[in-house]
């Protein structure tokens, strides 16, 4: 794309949003300011879930609709754990701990065996999610889980200049998204597991020829992926719900988030979770009825333009 | 000579031949394959015994059985052949196709008559349903322009995404779709002083559009847009390269499942009886998908075959396990076929066929090939 074009596109558009933007904020600051933070603390979440998806597809080319269910078990036994232990660090870690390992199983009892059959792992798949959303059912039922925030992010932060007061533990997803951010991408570009997995993503046969063990690869790639779905899962036991139904919810949103993004890519993911829980949320605040349509717009738009996302490649 | 006398005799010359036979006219019954052959289809007795069957079933089955079981299976059946078409043939696996079935429902019960006074237009049956097909086929070619530019895994995502805005509009908006309720009591008409809600009435009227479906299919198959659809399915660079259009192919593809998909859809909502967020959810998007895939996707017939085994489940599964868990059932029967079965029950039949021949002497070849001339 030659420089006049990428200006034209940024002026196209940057001048609608920026004058939105500069009208939201003369009408209502204060719910203008407060959007943007919700927004920004949802797109947090989607992004931890979804970088986990892409991670795994980036690899693997395995399209894990199961990724919603890991989100929904890391979730629940996260909540128990809080539960029993009364600490919330415990509650991540069991989280992240129960998804990792339901993935690496998930990775070494069938997807090792189906290499390269995208289309059968998918339906693999689709089938392991209603198993494990009926099963998650069967045994939790049916009703509403919140989980609390830990003390130490409980309330609200006052005296914010614009916008009053705010939900710490809202405020601290932004820190967090952005922490699991820098550090995955300082493990796929700073160390020497991460350079496999980049080898392993341009070509899989090469780096399997220069000696190193793909299968491990392949599953430490699957556990971590898997597992920050279940992490994600317990922040959003506290921000959102737990109830049968947020599986297809957040594997909703990682679908959109690295369609837009682009898939395999951990950057896109973050621009992708940027822009669809901003659209959401500000389609909420001041359009209720059609902010699924803003999404789905936005969708169109991307997909006409750019087939593969944002910053997607090509397979 | 006939197609089925000429095959026999082919065989009977290669048997008799055994395995030493001399090369050429070993070679002779190898290579000479008319291309005419490939494209009959000859009526089978098995065809006809089908047929007889599912027009005399509701004289010896119960209400029940013909309403729950026979027309639902039918009308879901249809509903799964236009997956089939799509990704057995196109290749293009599309989970937003309970999404246009959906919508022909819902334009039913918003132009035609429904309970639902505040958002039903009250117009003829006819027009509604014609609008229907129309809008639901419009959709469905949108939808196809928006995901043939990707491929694989992508198209399922992306359809799969369409399915679940849609599902989410529906639910949200009141003005026009009555948001979580959807519309009650969307029924089919009287005409002729018959009433098609009645078990019989509707069993026929959903055979009627089945059947014409799966021809429809069959026919569209052997046509030369068919073949050009399967041609880009394998390889769609060198049908590029040949001066085929591919994007206009599988558009025209996802368009003509639409149309398939909306009948299925307008007879699907008639059996509910109603339409509503529901019946677009994810469940039922993925519920499609399972249908065509338990079945097998090698031959449209596979569509209606998962359909039933799908429909027996889903009444069924309370006496073996909890009603509520009819979920774990099928998606325990999905993911036992999809690990096991290269293609659903059908991929089962044909090894099953395949084994079968073998013992009685035929070699794997010349049994995938009489197979073949007999699809």
């Amino acid at each position: 794309m030659t420089r006049f074009w990428r200006w034209f596109w940024a002026l196209l558009i940057g001048v609608p949003i920026m004058a939105l933007s500069a009208w939201g904020l003369q009408d209502n600051a204060r719910l203008f300011v407060i959007t943007l933070l919700n927004g920004l603390t949802l797109a947090s979440l989607y992004f931890i879930v979804a970088s986990g998806f892409t991670l795994v597809f980036g690899l693997m080319r395995n399209v894990n609709l199961a990724h919603g269910s890991l989100y929904l078990l890391g979730g629940y036994l996260g909540f128990f754990a809080a539960q029993l232990t009364g600490s919330w660090l415990v509650a991540l870690a069991v989280g992240f701990a129960a998804a990792a390992v339901v993935g690496l199983v998930m990775q070494v009892s069938i997807f090792r065996f189906m290499l390269g059959q995208d289309l059968r792992q998918t339906m693999v798949t689709i089938g392991l999610s209603i198993v494990i959303a009926d099963c998650l059912m069967w045994a939790i039922g049916a009703q509403v889980h919140q989980m609390s925030p830990p003390p130490w992010l409980d309330g609200p932060i006052r005296n914010i200049p614009v916008i009053r007061a705010y939900s710490t533990y809202r405020l601290s997803l932004l820190p967090i998204g952005i922490v699991i951010g820098v550090a995955l991408w300082l493990f796929l570009n700073r160390t020497r597991v991460g350079m496999m997995i980049r080898a392993g993503v341009d070509d899989r046969g090469m780096l399997a020829a220069a000696g190193v063990n793909v299968n491990l690869v392949f599953a430490t790639t699957f556990a971590i992926g898997a597992g920050l779905a279940g992490f994600g899962g317990v922040i959003g036991a506290v921000e959102l719900s737990m109830v049968p139904g947020e599986d297809t919810r957040l594997l909703l949103a990682s679908l959109v988030v690295v369609i837009v993004g682009g898939m395999g890519s951990v950057i896109g993911a973050a621009i992708g979770a940027a822009i669809f829980g901003l659209a959401e949320t500000y389609g909420l605040a001041y359009a209720p009825t059609y902010s699924v349509v803003f999404t789905f717009v936005i969708l169109v738009l991307v997909l006409a333009f750019r087939p593969r996302g944002i910053l997607g490649r090509p397979a | 000579m006939s197609a089925a006398n000429w095959r026999g005799a082919m065989n009977a010359q290669h048997r008799a031949q055994g395995a030493n036979a001399p090369v050429p006219s070993a070679y002779a019954a190898r290579v000479p394959r008319p291309a005419r052959l490939r494209l009959q289809n000859p009526l089978r007795v098995r065809h006809l015994l089908v047929l007889a069957f599912l027009i005399a079933y509701p004289w010896f089955a119960t209400p029940f059985f013909t309403y729950q079981i026979g027309a639902q299976s039918l009308a879901l059946g249809l509903i799964a052949l236009s997956l089939t078409f799509l990704g057995g043939y196109g290749g293009m696996i599309s989970l937003a196709q309970m999404t246009v079935a959906g919508i022909a429902g819902y334009m039913v019960a918003i132009f035609g008559t429904s309970a639902t006074d505040g958002v039903s237009l009250r117009w003829p049956w006819w027009l509604a349903v014609l609008i229907g097909i129309v809008v639901a086929t419009g959709a469905a070619a949108f939808i196809g322009w928006l995901s043939v530019r990707t491929e694989g895994i992508y198209t399922i995502m992306i359809t799969l995404a369409i399915g679940v805005a849609f599902y989410y509009l529906v639910l949200q908006n009141y003005a026009v779709f009555n948001g979580f309720q959807g519309t009650q009591k969307v029924f089919p008409p009287t005409l002729a002083g018959v009433y098609w809600r009645d078990a019989t009435p509707f069993y026929y009227l959903a055979l009627f559009w089945a059947l014409a479906g799966y021809l429809f299919v069959v026919y569209l198959l052997r046509s030369p847009f068919g073949i050009a659809l399967q041609g880009i399915r394998d390889n769609p660079r060198r049908m590029h390269a040949l001066g085929f259009n591919v994007t206009a192919h599988r558009v025209t593809a996802y368009a003509v499942a639409g149309a398939i998909a909306a009948v299925g859809g307008v007879l699907f909502t008639w059996y509910n009886g109603l339409v509503t967020p529901g019946s677009v959810g994810t469940s039922w998007l993925i519920n499609i998908l399972i249908i065509a895939v338990l079945g097998g996707m090698r031959h449209p017939v596979g569509a209606f075959l998962g359909a039933i085994v799908f429909v027996l489940l889903q009444n069924f599964a309370i006496d073996v396990i909890d009603r509520e868990r009819f979920n774990l059932v099928i998606g325990a029967v999905f993911l036992v076929i999809v690990l096991f079965s290269n293609d659903g029950l059908l991929g089962w039949w044909s090894a099953l066929s395949v084994r079968l021949s073998t013992q009685r002497g035929e070699t794997r070849w010349s049994s995938a090939r009489r197979r073949l001339y007999a699809r």
